[in-house]
């Protein structure tokens, strides 16, 4: 085969991929940009290039800073918890116990269904007086609260809720690491009188560490990326409390009507994500140990 | 006082029994070898020994107390693992000193144990290196370093030399041995390697399917082997075992004896006496194997040198009735042979 040919052959074969990354990630990322330098258009008014107004409208806008907060307590509220309980939920379930497979199979459970389910579940858990939450307490004679109605404890409860559906899946990747650990280290550890808890801190966490960088960036993605049990729970509110930052870029851009906004807001969260990933794996990577 | 001794010990995995009832004592500052085929249990005593398995039966004494219920870490007991056990995010340092950190031992001590470990084993360079840059050779001797610095009075060896090439397991063979010495361990040693079995031990315990074949120096094993077993196990190549009512052997015939076992280097070619057709010739420099046959039975010699035999030569062996052991119908040895 000639060297041209050669060019047109690897190029046809890349074309595919291409066409549609190009057409659904890079093509959508650079108009978000463009359209984020817009005003917002109307018949009467076209939208014009208005440079970084839309930013700078975003910086004064109160609901913005509440929902970014919001979403920050979100991700320390649901991002250690659920890494935590993922190990916890992985060493246990790793260990040689009766009922091992059922109990996997019903860490693992929630990651199944489906976020709108799960939301529908909580919904439910929640429900004031009626919910299984309201029923317990109850039991114990304490008054009902309405929980996803009081801006003071709606954040909290979907973080709860969150934490319930995601840590299953971070446990997977927990249980595939712990068993390719050979069993030997436990036993050389054990031979020189190591605890538990010393075997842990000092090889088996080391150990765990990429798989704990892997499920750290999932998790701060996640974080800012699931929404859909908004959609069923609060619709973000009680007056925002609970509102997250792509729940508020999706009121924008389909209640308002305001997609330069919405665009604004889009760069925004593109640039927080990107500049949270890179700096996971500059700060985490070189306390790593890759085998 | 940290001599090892094993009583009536036995292992039951459900229905499989894998240790049926072994005893056998391992004297201070010896050392013994478990040796026998893969699935003789001898890692599963080992392991008894270290508290790493329960023991379903019977004692554990080290030093004349009885452990056989007592914590790994407080048997008095390091371990040498085949598979080395390095912790691979961690140095050779604090692989060696991972121990002695967990048992808060001072920090003067430990360099002080280090430097003594790693100066015996030749490891004083490479103190900075993870275990994924070390060679198997060089992983081995952090492995022994552990041993070490750990300063107990007994040592257990589960194969540590089966990853090594042949060279370094002879080399690693002699440092095993002085470091044993050095020591004064008390070295309880597993292999299915014979060689190493041989060129070690101060004990051998021959073990077959969970039961003692045999307890020994490695001289009366191979001299006066207690069954078919043992005597075709030992040595290299193994010795020839016979069935005496198959064949035409020339020579006395023991009282009830049915097996005749010779060693291969016992076998002389000559001009008259049991013949044979040459069936293959391995030169392997210092010595050479021909492979004999007559009839359906084939046998082994092992001459000095290189021989002019080839393949389809016919020729007679003879041997010295004295070199002869006897073996009983169900192969164990006739005594007096």
């Amino acid at each position: 085969m000639s060297g041209s040919l050669r060019h047109v052959y690897g190029w046809l074969l890349l074309t595919p991929a291409a066409i549609l990354l190009i057409a659904f990630t890079h093509y959508p990322t650079v108009a978000t940009l463009v359209e984020s330098l817009f005003s917002r258009g109307s018949a009467i008014r076209p939208s014009k290039f208005i440079g970084a107004a839309n930013y700078e409208a975003m910086l004064d806008d109160p609901v913005f800073w509440e929902v970014l907060g919001n979403n920050l307590w979100f991700a320390l509220g649901t991002i250690p918890t659920s890494v935590a309980l993922a190990i916890a939920m992985a060493l246990l379930v790793n260990r040689a116990l009766p009922g091992r497979g059922f109990l996997r199979l019903a860490y693992f459970t929630p990651t199944i269904l489906p976020m709108i389910a799960v939301a529908n579940i909580w919904l439910f858990f929640y429900s004031p007086d009626i919910g299984l939450l309201d029923n317990i307490l109850g039991v114990f004679g304490l008054p009902g609260h309405n929980w996803l109605g009081d801006p003071d404890t709606v954040l909290g409860a979907i973080i709860v809720m969150t934490v319930w559906k995601e840590a299953g899946f971070f446990m997977i990747f927990y249980l595939a690491a712990l068993q390719t650990l050979p069993p030997e280290l436990e036993e050389a550890a054990k031979l020189e009188g190591a605890s538990r808890w010393y075997y842990f801190r000092r090889v088996v966490f080391p150990l765990l560490m990429p798989t704990t960088l892997f499920v750290l960036v999932n998790a701060v993605l996640n974080s800012f990326k699931l929404v859909d049990h908004l959609f069923v729970l609060t619709k973000g509110g009680p007056d925002n409390a609970s509102n997250l930052l792509l729940y508020y870029i999706y009121e924008n851009a389909f209640s308002y009507f305001d997609a330069n906004y919405a665009a604004t807001l889009t760069v925004v969260l593109l640039v927080l994500l990107a500049i949270m990933a890179l700096a996971q794996f500059f700060f985490l990577d070189r306390r790593i140990h890759y085998r | 006082m940290s001599g090892v001794e094993v009583r009536d010990l036995a292992k039951q995995w459900g229905g499989t029994r894998a240790v049926n009832g072994v005893s056998f004592t391992a004297h201070e500052n010896t050392l013994t070898v478990l040796l026998g085929p893969s699935g003789c249990g001898k890692s599963t005593i080992l392991r008894m020994i270290a508290g790493l398995e329960n023991a379903s039966e019977g004692v554990v004494l080290i030093g004349d107390k009885d452990v056989t219920r007592l914590d790994p870490s407080r048997r008095g007991v390091s371990m040498v693992f085949q598979s080395y056990a390095l912790f691979p995010h961690l140095d050779v340092r604090e692989n060696i000193l991972f121990g002695l950190k967990v048992r808060r031992v001072g920090a003067a001590e430990q360099r002080e144990r280090l430097d003594r470990a790693a100066r015996m084993v030749g490891l004083e360079e490479l103190l900075d290196r993870k275990p994924a840059q070390l060679s198997g050779g060089q992983r081995q001797r952090v492995a022994l370093a552990r041993t070490v610095v750990a300063n107990q009075p007994v040592c257990l060896m589960d194969e540590p030399l089966s990853n090594l090439d042949a060279k370094l397991r002879a080399e690693m063979r002699d440092e095993v041995r002085r470091l044993q010495q050095n020591l004064h361990l008390t070295l309880i040693y597993v292999t299915h390697d014979q060689t190493e079995a041989m060129s070690m031990a101060d004990q051998v315990v021959l073990l077959r399917e969970g039961n003692i074949v045999q307890t020994g120096t490695p001289a009366e094993l191979y001299e006066r082997p207690a069954n078919e077993f043992a005597a075709r196990f030992l040595g290299t190549p193994p010795m020839n075992v016979l069935d005496v009512d198959r064949l035409d052997l020339p020579g006395e015939r023991a009282n009830g004896g049915h097996f005749l076992g010779i060693r291969p280097e016992k076998v002389v070619p000559t001009d008259t006496g049991f013949p044979v057709e040459v069936s293959a010739v391995d030169y392997m420099g210092a010595e050479t194997v021909l492979r004999l046959s007559h009839g359906g039975a084939t046998l082994m010699a092992r001459l000095n040198g290189r021989s002019e035999a080839a393949p389809g030569d016919r020729l007679h062996v003879r041997w010295d009735p004295a070199d002869v052991h006897w073996f009983d119908r169900e192969g164990v040895r006739l005594e007096g042979t």
